[in-house]
């Protein structure tokens, strides 16, 4: 491989180089992520699970245990973020402790503890959503999608 | 004569010496490999400043504050400074200027800055524009995180071959004359640009800039790789690291015995920066805190020290541009 030939939009070059890094790129260790995903992923749904029976034998119905759990883990969620807990949690668990609701908890949370500097208007309220901001979109969109096919069905 | 070689190097006529350096640093940096090298470890990444981009220029202001002051010169004395950092419109590096109040030229090549800087900076020596030049960078984990990347307090994962941007600052006083580590060479690199996009692998990105630069400076200088004790490039990680040995291995010559990354002399494998440090004051931290008094001690004799940068935005990766890179080297030798 020559070097002289690394020029802009060289392609004979860069598939070479390409596959030169393939070979020394580190693999990511994937049981590992996998058993951090799931034992963490699983513990977070085990709180949610024990304050939704604490709320089920508050005789609450189903429909309004289900809220109030939800209401408890985006604190929690908000909570250990603000600790600075979760983002060491999520560098190990992943998708794990992404995925939870506790997941979108934290991904509002980090970006108007991060903006803060820059005021509550331009800083927090112009970046609160700039995580979470797509999956609203794309998932109110999503259940419009859904909605609509439902109604033709029907 | 004239003082340009081959193609793209340069050596200078009346080397200027490196006669002092300094460097500051943030705490995980300072429980890092080079921890009891640094001048200062600040206890937090707020250094006593109010928000990350202060606490940079803070940090800026201390290391060229205490880089002046090991010459024994004034800060009155230094006839120019070359700064540069990695915030958007230099922020950092200007605001630290306001209070030393020094005629200032704002330097950008990314992470090469420092490499850019002194290259510059031995040019306006060796030219007799003037006597005593500061050259300095800096770099802030949070800052460069919230600018690049996200927040820094999302559960994110970051993937094995990405680095972590140095908190830390480093400046060198350049001087005319004197005893000391001298800048004897520099080559100035061209823009390589391999076609990567992802942003967690910058290092290996910036590789073949590397490479091309180190090859093109034995070629323009008619140095073998033995020539020096040892090559360090500026941050390229692990894998960006084993990338240049065998793209220089690819050209027919061996440098696997006497180079190294400063990426990978910053933090411990403990301390989970994966594939090595990044940022302005990787190369910085390491010239300034480990690299210089090596050779003023004259441990080290010979080295060639190359700057790397990578060279996108967060608006055109995004876009999804490739990331154009960029490796400046300089030869210091005592």
């Amino acid at each position: 491989m020559s070097l002289n030939d690394s020029g802009y939009k060289n392609q004979q070059f860069n598939q070479r180089y390409q596959k030169m890094y393939e070979q020394v790129k580190p693999k990511p260790p994937l049981v590992q992520n996998l058993v951090g995903a799931f034992v963490v992923g699983g513990l977070i749904c085990t709180v949610g699970q024990v304050f939704q029976n604490y709320f089920l034998a508050m005789n609450l119905s189903v429909k309004s245990a289900s809220a109030m759990t939800t209401a408890v883990m985006i604190f929690l969620g908000a909570l250990f973020t603000g600790l600075g807990v979760y983002d060491e949690l999520g560098r190990r668990a992943g998708a794990g402790s992404t995925v939870p609701i506790t997941g979108f908890a934290n991904s509002i949370v980090a970006p108007a503890m991060e903006f803060k500097r820059e005021g509550y208007v331009l800083g927090v309220g112009a970046k609160l959503f700039v995580i979470a901001g797509p999956v609203i979109v794309y998932g109110l969109l999503t259940s419009v999608v859904t909605g609509f096919i439902y109604w033709l069905i029907h | 004569m004239n003082k340009k070689r081959g193609q793209q190097s340069i050596i200078f006529k009346v080397p200027p010496t490196l006669s002092a350096a300094a460097a500051i640093a943030g705490p995980k940096e300072g429980e890092g490999l080079l921890g009891n090298y640094f001048d200062k470890v600040m206890e937090d990444n707020l250094g006593g400043q109010d928000s990350w981009e202060k606490c940079e220029s803070y940090m800026m202001e201390v290391a060229i504050t205490a880089a002046v002051k090991k010459t024994g010169l004034l800060m009155m004395d230094i006839d120019f400074i070359l700064a540069g950092d990695l915030l958007n419109q230099l922020i950092a590096t200007n605001f630290a200027m306001r209070s030393l109040e020094r005629p200032f030229l704002g330097l950008y090549g990314a992470c090469s800055t420092m490499a850019e800087s002194m290259i510059i900076g031995a040019m306006m020596l060796d030219g007799g524009f003037a006597t005593n030049i500061v050259a300095a960078v800096s770099s802030h984990h949070d800052a460069a995180e919230r600018q690049y990347r996200f927040p820094t307090e999302l559960g994110a994962q970051r993937p094995l071959g990405a680095q972590w941007t140095v908190t830390a600052s480093g400046a060198v006083v350049m001087t005319q004359g004197n005893n000391g580590p001298k800048v004897t060479a520099a080559t100035i690199g061209k823009i390589v640009d391999p076609g990567m996009k992802d942003t967690n692998a910058m290092g290996p990105a910036m590789a073949p800039a590397a490479a091309n630069t180190m090859w093109q400076h034995f070629q323009d200088t008619g140095r073998s790789p033995d020539y020096y004790d040892m090559i360090y490039t500026g941050d390229l990680g692990s894998v960006g690291k084993e990338l240049v040995i065998r793209l220089i291995k690819d050209k027919g010559s061996d440098v696997s015995s006497n180079y190294e990354d400063c990426g990978c002399m910053i933090y411990r494998e403990s301390q989970d920066a994966h594939a090595g440090a990044s940022g302005c004051a990787s190369s910085a931290a390491a010239l300034c805190a480990y690299l210089y008094p090596q050779l003023a001690a004259g441990y080290l004799k010979k080295i060639l020290f190359i700057g790397t940068g990578s060279l996108h935005s967060p608006t055109s990766y995004q876009q999804k541009e490739s990331i154009p890179c960029v490796a400046h080297a300089v030869a210091i030798e005592i």
